[in-house]
């Protein structure tokens, strides 16, 4: 791949920087402006330098909101990837049918996040939903707007349901550029199942797998409205997320400099994060 | 092996059915039935929740609201990114690299961080409340995104082509919109499909950046919580209604959802 | 503009990122880099290397300020030196 060098491409460009400049630049100086301060209103302010970035690091709420959340996104990967690739293998490769589940297993991405959050809210009740009853009358007692792990299960099931479907429907993609070649050949040595997937599928999976690991990581890291919509971040704390103790504090106890110094903190995280993402999937390309 | 393998996505399947008709079956059945007794299938089939949505102009405007902005959205989102994708494809520029992380950190980055100077920055520009303001904001996370798909499917198009029709006396502008635009035009389905869907899906944006005449369907359910408690039927109907103009669009690009998802890389 | 809050310490690191970009791309059309690899695992151009500088320097001010009570300036210069580091031999 030798492109051509050119500096008049950036015209091109241009369109791109300044629309996503003005909606990405200017809030995220003020943000950090907002972060030095005690802010009453305009013309009522003080410089405070870095007092709220210590307050907040050293906020054992923050703080356990934060493990929570690395612990959310890591349980989200972990089932996740390894569902998807299993639902992608077992989808069947052309025809009609493919079509069809590949059409229903885009379904759940399309549903607005807040439906997602009703749809759970309704299905987990024990007095109108068919999960909360099933399970009420298997005799678990089963109450996630009262029990702390019976909501971290149904925010977490729930996230299961909603973006599976996006690891296998890249997955299968991946599968799909595989050419027939291969699985003869795999035939003719006659390889077991487990062997076509280690050493053929999967590492023509690895691309399209680093897209998925990237997008769920990121996009579970700043959950916001299901949570909200289904437990409102509890019962107590335990499924308040990142996003939602942020919204709480800038939103509505309008606290506006330590929701700055939170918000540059939270954004550093994911910066690294997307950062070393990205260098791992720009040099699996590579090789 | 085969019959295992359809066994189970049987299974997975229904589980990503059960939710959806479960909320699909409570829109049609009235708030007593609802509360009264656990029924598979409605006893009294009703369409009240669902008139209740189309003869109430706050309840409908929602979903004109939400359409028109993410209509909105989708245009400005190819438009820009188009040619951007181009630049990125085909040629090597000063920064390039830095500046497609820096463009894909908008899209990772939570609209949480950028909420309040957000707020005040659509409002001392007389954005707040329009459409054009809600679709401006989404462009955040969406540009960077057809950007990345378009950039994967453009790769894919051979730079013979381009020099061809340089050699033939094509302008660039002659050349994008007649040649190159019909030979990514999956790519572009595929783009436009999912800056639909991030952009209907998204909630926290839309809510903050509107409060009457550009309000999105959904911050108009949440009216549905009232004194009398929740008013469960209609809140289903409205569910079911906001995921109709998703089915409408998938099908649309059914044949090409596949490559799509893996933006263009395979 | 008043809504943004400006503040004298917060425009003046806005500016010095600023004057960086700029001489970065200056330098980069005087004399372009090439991309070159050093301790770091990954090869690196001259842009990376000022980012992963400027990120990590982000963490040490954050680590320094969040558990010790030192003045700002110690991390400040440790942070320039980490940059220092990192340009020449990253």
């Amino acid at each position: 791949m030798n492109k051509p060098h050119s500096n008049k491409a950036w015209f091109l460009v241009l369109p791109v920087f300044i629309l996503v400049a003005f909606s990405a630049i200017v809030p995220l100086m003020t943000v950090v402006n907002y972060s030095l301060q005690d802010i009453f209103d305009v013309s009522t302010r003080y410089f405070v330098g870095t007092e709220w970035y210590r307050e907040i690091l050293n906020n054992s709420r923050l703080q356990d909101s934060l493990v929570r959340q690395f612990i959310f996104s890591g349980s989200v990967l972990l089932i996740e990837i390894p569902l998807g690739i299993g639902v992608a293998l077992m989808m069947p490769k052309s025809g009609k049918w493919s079509v069809i589940s590949l059409l229903i297993l885009a379904l759940p991405l399309l549903v607005p996040l807040n439906v997602v959050g009703t749809i759970w809210q309704i299905f987990g009740r024990a007095d109108i939903g068919l999960f909360g009853w099933a399970l009420n009358s298997l005799g678990i007692d089963y109450n996630y707007a009262a029990n702390p792990i019976d909501a971290w299960l149904t925010v977490l099931l729930m996230d299961v349901w909603h973006w599976t479907s996006l690891v296998a429907l890249l997955s299968f993609s991946g599968l799909r550029a595989i050419p027939d070649a291969y699985y003869q050949a795999a035939s003719i040595d006659r390889a077991s199942a487990w062997a076509v997937f280690r050493y053929i599928q999967l590492p023509k999976l690895k691309s399209v797998l680093l897209i998925g690991v990237l997008l769920r990581f990121m996009d579970s890291f700043m959950i916001y409205t299901e949570p909200f919509v289904l437990t409102g971040g509890g019962p107590g704390n335990s499924t308040t997320f990142l996003s939602q103790a942020l919204t709480k504090m800038a939103v509505g106890q309008f606290d506006i400099g330590p929701a700055g110094a939170f918000s540059i903190i939270y954004f550093l995280i994911i910066l690294l994060v997307s950062w070393l993402f990205y260098t791992a999937m720009t040099h699996s390309d590579n090789k | 092996m085969n019959k295992k393998k359809t066994i189970g996505l049987s299974v997975y399947i229904l589980f990503l059915l059960l939710p959806l008709y479960w909320l699909l079956m409570m829109s049609f059945k009235s708030n007593q039935e609802i509360l009264g007794t656990l029924t598979f299938w409605p006893n009294e089939f009703t369409f009240a929740n669902y008139m209740t949505i189309f003869t109430d102009a706050s309840w409908y405007m929602g979903y004109i609201n939400s359409i028109y902005y993410v209509s909105l959205n989708m245009v400005i989102t190819l438009l820009v990114a188009l040619p951007a994708a181009y630049a990125f494809s085909r040629f090597r520029f000063i920064g390039d690299k830095h500046l497609f992380f820096w463009l894909l950190t908008n899209r990772m980055s939570p609209p949480a961080v950028f909420l309040l100077p957000f707020f005040q920055l659509y409002s001392s520009v007389g954005l707040f409340d329009t459409h054009i303001g809600v679709a401006l904001a989404h462009c955040l996370f969406n540009v960077p995104l057809a950007v990345w798909i378009l950039e994967g499917f453009m790769s894919g198009v051979p730079r013979e082509i381009d020099e061809t029709a340089y050699i033939d006396g094509y302008s660039f502008p002659k050349f994008f919109t007649k040649i190159f635009i019909p030979l990514i035009s999956s790519g572009i389905g595929v783009t436009a499909f999912f800056c639909f869907m991030f952009s209907w899906v998204e909630l926290l944006l839309a809510r903050t950046l509107t409060s009457v005449s550009a309000k999105p369907i959904a911050a108009v359910m949440t009216r549905t919580v009232s004194a009398s408690g929740i008013d469960w039927g209609v809140l289903a109907a409205a569910g079911v209604l906001t995921i109709l103009p998703g089915v409408l669009v998938i099908w649309f690009v059914r044949n090409h959802v596949a490559k799509g998802f893996a933006l263009g890389r395979v | 503009m008043s809504w943004m809050a400006w503040t004298t310490p917060s425009a003046l690191f806005f500016i010095g990122i600023a004057c960086i970009l700029i001489g970065m791309t200056y330098w980069e059309i005087v004399s372009p880099c090439i991309a070159r690899k050093g301790f770091f695992p990954i090869e690196t151009t001259r842009g990376d290397r000022l980012f992963i500088s400027l990120l990590s320097a982000a963490f040490i001010h954050l680590g320094f300020i969040g558990f010790t009570e030192v003045t700002i300036w110690l991390p400040f210069t440790v942070a320039i030196i980490w940059l220092l580091i990192v340009m020449k031999w990253g």
